[in-house]
């Protein structure tokens, strides 16, 4: 299948302080992949770079044009209500229809009307969600989208994104720092590390995915060892 | 290492630590049941001001208090009246409420211009900020001399005074309303295709309008005090001229009529300021502005 990312040589430096290495990575069409990495390895500014967000790069980055992301913060407007935050920035007048189709497809059609505050963090988030795919992007970018939920919303906007791409097919670059999310959703999950991606590694286990399989187990282990986490198995949740 | 580690024959010496005796708190519910009679806090809040005009009326009528000091309720309101029916309140409130307004709307125009410009480029922010930082230290009341000699005694002045007054706190509180803009919304918005007037439109405007509201207020208020120095200045019409008239024939029932109608006035505009703030920022009614 052909790239729908195309990394070559892709440095970025904040004031001679160099964030990322010489980077290379390629992304296939419709691929998921998850990004793990320890807070400062650069995970976040190589998201930023493919948003678009962030020019000031050495090297070559080829993105599809139709691209949109979410991120760790819902980032709503407040001042505008559910549906219309939908539809921001689409061209021609704000399409309702539209924004309801989205905002059913991640299960809260019966919010569009009220205001951002009043939603809870996993409802915000699904708002978000629902602005990032009306935009039917080839690239999803999700920066830790999951982060400031609690556990148990967590696993449901989880079990939602998955199920999302399934419908989409759209390329997602997945940033967390959390191994078992990256092996749940991602074909292929990345490890970086002082701005180079460090290890890699293919998942190739049928979804939906059973967090106890030996397989899972034993990547999950594989992925904390990269990450520099030793932990016995022992105490492993079932 | 002289340093002896803190080992078991320390501990013994220690006396075996008695624990406080456990006190315990009883919580009274404060839900009244059938408590007497309790006055509303509307009247409680009430009784302070009506009291203090009773004890004016009281110690007018008893003549303590001389009317060459200060008129008593009665002739106030006697007064009231009386410039009502013949006009001459009602025209003066007009020439009052002319000059704040064309003052007001002056000044809202320029800060509104110069707020925008130094809020969205980097070279307004260089070039106006500084200087109305630097402007905003010269006591605006001060300027009411240049301004004679600049616009003569006439209207201009008076006008002119009340659009300086308005302009400081409106460009101060939308400027800051436009840079405290959530550099993460920005961001979000951008990479939902904003271009540069959609984000202005949608992200940086809006977020600079609670700021624009407490802005106006004081904008407001401010307009009325200007007005109030300015039209002691030679008017020969208005609220001013007739509280200085007033003055030369010691009539302190129509100095105080003035005071209040002033007072009202700026009242009536808070008013309609915070029912506008209501309106435009429903958005962040603390969760109870469903649609």
């Amino acid at each position: 299948m052909a790239n729908s990312v195309e990394i070559r040589g892709l440095s970025r430096a904040f004031d001679g302080n160099t964030v990322l290495h010489e980077l290379d990575l390629d992304i296939r069409e419709g691929e998921f992949v998850a990004l793990l990495g320890h807070s400062g390895c650069g995970k976040s500014t190589l998201l930023r770079i493919l948003a678009g967000l962030d020019d000031e790069i050495g090297g070559e980055v080829t993105v599809p044009a139709r691209r949109s992301a979410a991120f760790q913060s819902p980032r709503l407007l407040p001042w505008l209500k559910v549906w219309r935050n939908v539809v921001l920035g689409l061209p021609g007048r704000p399409d309702r229809a539209l924004a309801l189709k989205a905002l059913d497809e991640v299960g809260i059609a019966e919010r569009a009307t009220v205001w951002p505050k009043t939603l809870s963090g996993g409802q915000a988030q699904r708002v978000s969600l629902a602005r990032a795919l009306v935009r039917e992007p080839e690239l999803l970018l999700l920066d830790e989208p999951f982060g400031a939920l609690d556990a148990l919303t967590r696993g449901k906007v989880q079990a939602l994104v998955a199920e999302l791409w399934r419908l989409h097919g759209c390329a997602i670059l997945l940033v967390t720092h959390d191994v078992e999310e990256a092996l749940l959703l991602a074909d292929r999950v990345l490890v970086m590390d002082e701005g180079r991606i460090a290890h890699e590694v293919t998942v190739d286990l049928p979804r939906p995915r059973d967090l106890t399989a030996p397989e899972f187990v034993t990547l999950r282990a594989r992925l904390l060892n990269w990450l520099g986490v030793t932990r016995t198995l022992e105490g492993t949740p079932s | 290492m002289t340093t002896k580690p803190l080992d078991a024959a320390v501990l013994p010496q220690q006396k075996e630590v008695v624990p406080a005796p456990s006190t315990r708190v009883t919580i009274r519910g404060t839900t009244k049941v059938n408590r007497r009679f309790t006055v509303p806090r509307s009247v409680r809040r009430a009784a302070g001001p009506v009291g203090l005009v009773l004890l004016w009326f009281l110690t007018s009528a008893t003549g303590v208090l001389p009317e060459s000091v200060l008129a008593s309720p009665v002739d106030v309101i006697r007064q009231a009246v009386d410039l009502t029916k013949n006009g001459e309140l009602p025209s003066a409130i007009a020439a009052s409420g002319r000059r704040a307004a064309i003052g007001f709307l002056i000044g809202a125009t320029v800060a509104l211009v110069l707020s925008l410009v130094a809020g969205l480029f980097r070279l307004g922010e260089d070039v106006i900020d500084s200087s109305m930082g630097m402007f905003r230290a010269i006591p605006w009341v001060g300027l009411i001399p240049l301004f004679i000699v600049w616009f003569g005694i006439e209207e201009t002045p008076k006008i002119a005074l009340v659009a300086l007054g308005v302009t400081y706190p409106l460009y101060f509180n939308i400027y800051g309303g436009i840079r405290s803009t959530d550099a993460q919304l920005v961001e979000a918005a951008r990479m939902m295709g904003l271009g540069r007037f959609g984000l202005i439109k949608y992200v940086i405007l809006p977020s600079a309008l609670p700021g624009a509201l407490v802005g106006l207020r004081y904008a407001l208020s401010t307009a009325w005090l200007a007005l109030v120095f300015a039209e002691q200045v030679n008017a020969d019409a208005g609220l001013g001229y007739l509280m200085s008239n007033a003055q030369q024939y010691f009539r302190t029932d129509v100095i105080v009529l003035c005071l209040v109608v002033y007072a009202l006035l700026g009242l009536a505009c808070d008013f309609a300021v915070r029912i506008l703030s209501r309106r435009l920022l429903t958005w962040r009614a603390n969760f109870e502005g469903e649609a």
